[in-house]
């Protein structure tokens, strides 16, 4: 049974039509591995292991007839991701046991594909935090090294597949939650194109950097979930209209002559020599590939995370401002009139981070301050995205760090709010300018993993994935496991 | 900028939150040395530079206008706090 949780989501789906491994078999290998890893972890806010085990058996008959490589494939979805009839509460309190009345797109396209959800993931409260220390429901901790934080704001979706607890998982990247939590934990995550997958189901944090992608243990892996969530969906304005489900067959690791750019700007002050030697070691890694690699300028990253926070705040100010007690969720139990109903429900249902935010989101949103702050962000966005052009122009990848340090230790990192949001430097530049942009086990660190990012230009997921399977083709980060002996 | 607890109270009653005293002085010294970093981007120059507000351009999605069911109002309330047989119950709006 434990080599079954050490296969890969394809290598699982593989041998699920072959018929050597049922669906039913995984998914009960999935929870009974869940059931011993979760009381130290955390990785769930809701499990579903009865639904999982019936679908598991209505799933098995139509194996032969399979057309998605991950068909019986246990996996887990991030608690901002709406599940019809199954609790999605964004890990806040404000939600209570919301049970959505329908489902996200990418929960009908999973479905679609034939995966068996395991359950609800848990994150930062409404994907607020870099640490899954805001969930009402309590931290989870990093397979790796329990007194750490598994990052965030994906970090139950990052850990759970760290912990072999599912195959894969669907997480949200804002501002790098999905790509920094899979570095933390030692997993291989990609945010794709903003609008190559539908958002329409995710609860909104920042509308216009929001983006859904997998968490899993390759590249290939993926690849092969992207194949089966990215197109167009009409219910999502934003969607784009370009031709999907097919990055996993482009898949061949030939990088020879592929152009790969590393910012200076982004190996400097900040980051740690560990991390930023693994990052090197990868370059060196995709050159021996055939890879040409070299060091560019790239001279506005000091203006990334105050753009970010800006624009990230102001759209959560307005996005938030629908929780109110009345339609659904939690409902402060006394209030005098409306308004104090709303302020009542608003003040002790939303966490200290979400307060924040929507503060400062209302700030640089209101009269007087709106050109200063958020205007004056949206020409920067305009630069950044210049800038990420003239880029691309030269290279066909960027290589950066995912973060400047390895997984802090739980309780270090909520005490300065400016210090937490300052280590989302590498991470916030491809959500302004809407590119892919992937995370990839690239070393270790007194045992616990570092990440490599690879960015590439818009619809550019296919390069971005065949440079990190070309990584994992020569490379075994990817493979190790918290599990194993053979890491300290 | 110097961010004092009565702006921190103004943009806490635009945001329908009531922070308890004790946490305002707090609040008011977290955002201050916040909005302080965000003041980086004043030495950027940015004279001229059309606001971004998507990276791709948008285009009005249109669809033919059909006639399709709405969402069932029953499964709509059964999420709801407080309810009756057809609507959300809120304290008295309007005198």
């Amino acid at each position: 049974m434990k080599e079954l949780l050490e296969l890969s989501a394809l290598e699982l789906g593989a041998a699920i039509r072959a018929g050597d491994v049922s669906i039913a078999e995984a998914t009960q290998t999935a929870l009974d591995a869940m059931a011993e890893r979760e009381p130290s972890l955390n990785c769930f806010i809701t499990a579903a292991g009865e639904q999982a085990m019936a679908r598991a058996q209505a799933l098995q008959a139509g194996v032969k007839e399979a057309k998605s490589p991950l068909y019986g494939v246990p996996m887990a979805i991030k608690d901002n991701i709406c599940t019809k009839g199954v609790k999605t509460c964004c890990a806040s309190k404000i939600l209570g046991d919301f049970a959505p009345p329908y489902d996200a797109a990418v929960t009908e396209r999973m479905a679609e594909a034939g995966a068996v959800s395991l359950g609800k993931l848990n994150m930062d409260e409404f994907a607020m935090g870099s640490t899954t220390e805001t969930s009402f429901y309590g931290p989870t901790r990093n397979p790796w090294d329990t007194s750490r934080v598994p990052g965030g704001s994906s970090g139950g979706a990052a850990a759970a597949v760290a912990a072999r607890a599912c195959w894969f998982a669907l997480g949200s990247d804002t501002g790098g939650s999905i790509r920094q939590p899979a570095s933390f934990c030692g997993v291989t995550g990609i945010k794709p194109t903003y609008g190559s997958v539908s958002r329409y189901g995710l609860i909104a944090y920042a509308s216009s950097l929001d983006q859904i992608g997998p968490l899993a243990r390759t590249a290939a892996d993926c690849a092969a979930v992207l194949d089966a969530i990215q197109g167009r969906d009409r219910r999502d304005a934003t969607s784009l209209d370009v031709p999907a489900g097919s990055l996993l067959s482009r898949l061949t690791g030939d990088i020879r002559g592929m152009k790969i750019g590393l910012p200076s700007q982004c190996f400097g002050e900040g980051l740690e020599p560990q991390v930023a030697d693994a990052v090197k070691a990868t370059a060196a890694v995709l050159e021996a590939r055939g890879a040409r690699v070299e060091t560019f300028s790239f001279p506005l990253m000091k203006y990334m995370v105050p753009t970010y926070y800006i624009i990230a705040c102001a759209e959560a100010s307005s996005n938030l401002s629908r929780y109110d007690g009345v339609k659904y969720g939690w409902r402060a139990p006394e209030y005098e009139d409306l308004t104090d109903l709303y302020c009542r429900t608003r003040t002790e249902g939303f966490g200290s981070e979400v307060k924040r935010r929507i503060l400062l989101g209302t700030f640089v949103l209101s009269s007087g301050y709106y050109d200063a702050y958020y205007k004056k962000a949206l020409q920067v966005k305009a630069l950044i995205k210049e800038a990420f052009d003239r880029a691309f122009e030269q290279y066909d990848l960027l290589l950066t760090p995912v973060s400047p340090t390895t997984a802090p230790k739980l309780g270090e990192s909520l005490s300065e709010a400016l210090k937490m949001y300052l280590s989302d430097i590498y991470t916030v530049p491809a959500n302004l300018a809407g590119l892919p942009a992937l995370s990839m086990p690239c070393g270790f660190d007194g045992g616990v993993p570092i990440g490599a990012q690879l960015i590439g230009p818009a619809l550019g997921e296919a390069a971005v994935l065949n440079a990190a399977h070309a990584f994992q083709l020569d490379t075994d980060y990817h493979r190790r496991s918290p599990y194993g002996k053979e890491v300290k | 900028m110097k961010i004092t607890e009565e702006l921190v109270d103004y943009v806490s009653t635009l945001s329908r939150l009531r922070l308890p005293q004790e946490e305002k002085a707090k609040m008011a010294g977290e955002l201050e040395q916040i909005v302080t970093y965000m003041d980086t981007l004043n030495t950027l120059d940015t004279d001229g530079v059309e606001p971004m507000s998507h990276t791709f351009p948008l285009k009005n999605v249109l669809r033919a206008d059909e006639v399709v069911p709405s969402a069932d109002r029953e499964v709509l309330l059964s999420g709801a706090p407080d309810r009756d047989e057809e609507t959300f119950r809120v304290p008295k709006a309007v005198e």
